[in-house]
């Protein structure tokens, strides 16, 4: 009997493993089909156009606004800490560096999963449940080159510049609370963080981040509409998949890209 | 009027399907003649939708040879599929229309995407698609704003943009009122012969069917059990076709899916 339940066990776990194996290497392929499927969307610039607006232009609130706020927590924690060692006038480079190294890239990718992500698998997958895949495909048309593929860019250019707004607003968020509500100078504020920002170790670095981060949270998001079974159920669970999946895989990538980026410093 | 006297377009000769090993079609012989509205018809979950998912190239035969226009359909690369597929048009069952687009849009999407036709000249001939269907004066319309019945006359719209030579309708009829039931059925034989394209009508709604089409097939369980003209069809003595035509609630056909016996499942004898 014990041996009958072990050997079930074990030949669940291996059903599980060659599941996961297999559903990396499907994902795999669909990511090298959309990059290889990629020069409609780079010919006809309506398509990627009109993603860019839906992917990007219409992210601008949640990340805006998020900046904010994030800049100024930043600012409030960040004097209430520097503060006590008589060090308030380097509150302009703290908030700039947690923002440009880490908190830009990684809470606008979590914020563009949420928002675009989410968004981008509902409607993919609703497309498959509704048969408009099929359509698309019966008048010979591929649903990876005219749907998949000019979303996929859509999300991989905006990320970087969803990013870098989320950490000017935060800055301006910190600036507000630090300079103009609690009253830390201006002057050492502002030139202290231009003196400590480095361009390419810091910004450049966040922009990398971000831009992988918007390569991996597109590609989930695309994959899960893509692979969603083709009922309500189907669908919805695929858009949770979505926004668990690309907030692990952000927060596992910004700790690898961080090991490899900042180990020097 | 026996379907092989006249050119075939089709021609389906031994084919089997299987999914996951479960057999879906099995020794399927069929042939569609140029020019002709033919119906395959039979129960749900007879197997009729993944002939034209066959026809079509979907999906391939696990045995068998299926032939569009002379060519072997299980062995044409993707390109030479998609080449064939634009001279296709397919009505799916709710429609399927593109969401984010308009009517117009929707009309014109394969005249984009496929042809060098200027704006206007795109524009001219949706125009003339919608007026075939009786819906020009909805072209600005979204498809969340058309009724059942209408969506199923823009999508025909849709899949005869292009003049295709074959035309697949799966289960045009479903959910639709008596007069929209009536439209379409009027349309595909209409547009058939105004086109001078071939017809493929899957459907479980005889009487509908019986009355636009020229030939009829009929499946069940995955295989082809009978055929001839509606009149064959009508007058048929094969009891699994007369359950069919005259929708008789049991007959060879049961109506209680297989289960273990009732007085057990109650618990009245151990």
């Amino acid at each position: 009997m014990f041996s009958r339940s072990a050997t079930l066990s074990v030949r669940s776990i291996g059903h599980h493993a060659v599941d996961i194996v297999w559903r990396l290497g499907y994902a795999s392929r669909f990511f090298a089909l959309t990059v290889a499927s990629s020069g409609p969307t780079f010919r006809r610039l309506r398509l990627l156009i009109r993603e860019l607006y839906f992917t990007g232009v219409l992210s601008l609130i949640i990340i805006l606004v998020s900046g904010l706020f994030v800049g100024m927590v930043l600012g409030l924690q960040g004097y209430h800490t520097l503060q006590t060692y008589g060090s308030e006038s380097a509150l302009g480079v703290l908030v700039a560096l947690s923002l440009v190294r880490e908190l830009g890239p990684v809470v606008a990718a979590l914020l563009f999963a949420s928002r675009a992500g989410s968004a981008m698998t509902a409607e993919i997958g609703l497309m498959k449940a509704t048969e408009q895949l099929a359509a698309m495909e019966m008048m010979a048309v591929d649903p990876i080159a005219r749907v998949v593929a000019p979303r996929f860019w859509a999300g991989v250019i905006s990320m970087p510049l969803l990013a870098a707004l989320f950490s000017a607003m935060g800055i301006f968020g910190g600036y507000l609370v630090g300079v103009v509500l609690i009253g830390v100078d201006e002057g050492s504020f502002w030139s202290q963080m231009q003196a400590a920002v480095d361009f390419r170790n810091d910004i450049m670095n966040g922009v990398i981040k971000s831009f992988v981060f918007g390569v991996a949270v597109t590609w989930i998001s695309l994959f899960e509409g893509y692979d969603a079974p083709p009922t309500a159920e189907g669908v919805s669970g695929a858009t949770t998949r979505t926004v668990v999946t690309s907030s692990l895989a952000i927060l596992g990538l910004d700790f690898l890209l961080t090991s490899f980026m900042f180990r020097g410093l | 009027m026996p379907p092989v006297a006249q050119e075939p377009l089709i021609e389906i000769s031994d084919v089997g399907f299987a999914y996951d090993r479960r057999p879906i079609l099995t020794g399927i012989n069929m042939v569609i003649p140029k020019g002709k509205v033919v119906a395959i018809m039979g129960v749900s979950g007879s197997g009729k939708t993944t002939l034209l998912r066959l026809i079509s190239g979907v999906v391939k035969p696990t045995r068998g040879e299926v032939r569009v226009g002379g060519a072997l359909v299980n062995e044409l690369t993707p390109d030479s599929l998609y080449r064939m597929r634009r001279r296709m048009g397919m009505l799916f069952q709710f429609g399927a229309l593109f969401t984010d687009l308009s009517v117009f849009d929707n009309v014109a999407f394969q005249m984009r995407e496929h042809t060098d036709l200027s704006e206007r000249m795109i524009r001219d001939l949706v125009m003339m698609k919608l007026h075939a269907v009786g819906l020009r004066g909805a072209h600005n319309l979204m498809p969340s704003e058309l009724s059942g019945g209408m969506a199923r006359r823009v999508a025909l719209a849709r899949a005869i943009a292009l003049d295709p030579m074959l035309m697949m309708y799966d289960e045009p009829f479903t959910g639709l009122d008596p007069i929209s039931l009536g439209v379409i059925g009027n349309l595909i034989r209409r547009l058939n012969d105004a086109l001078g394209a071939t017809s493929i009508v899957v459907t479980h709604d005889v009487q509908e069917a019986l009355d636009i089409v020229d030939y009829v097939y009929y499946l069940s369980d995955g295989r082809m059990v009978a055929h001839g003209t509606p009149d064959d069809m009508r007058n048929s003595t094969d009891p699994l076709v007369r359950q069919f035509v005259y929708g008789e609630p049991d007959g060879p056909v049961p109506f209680q899916y297989p289960a273990r016996d009732f007085a057990q499942d109650l618990k009245l004898v151990h």
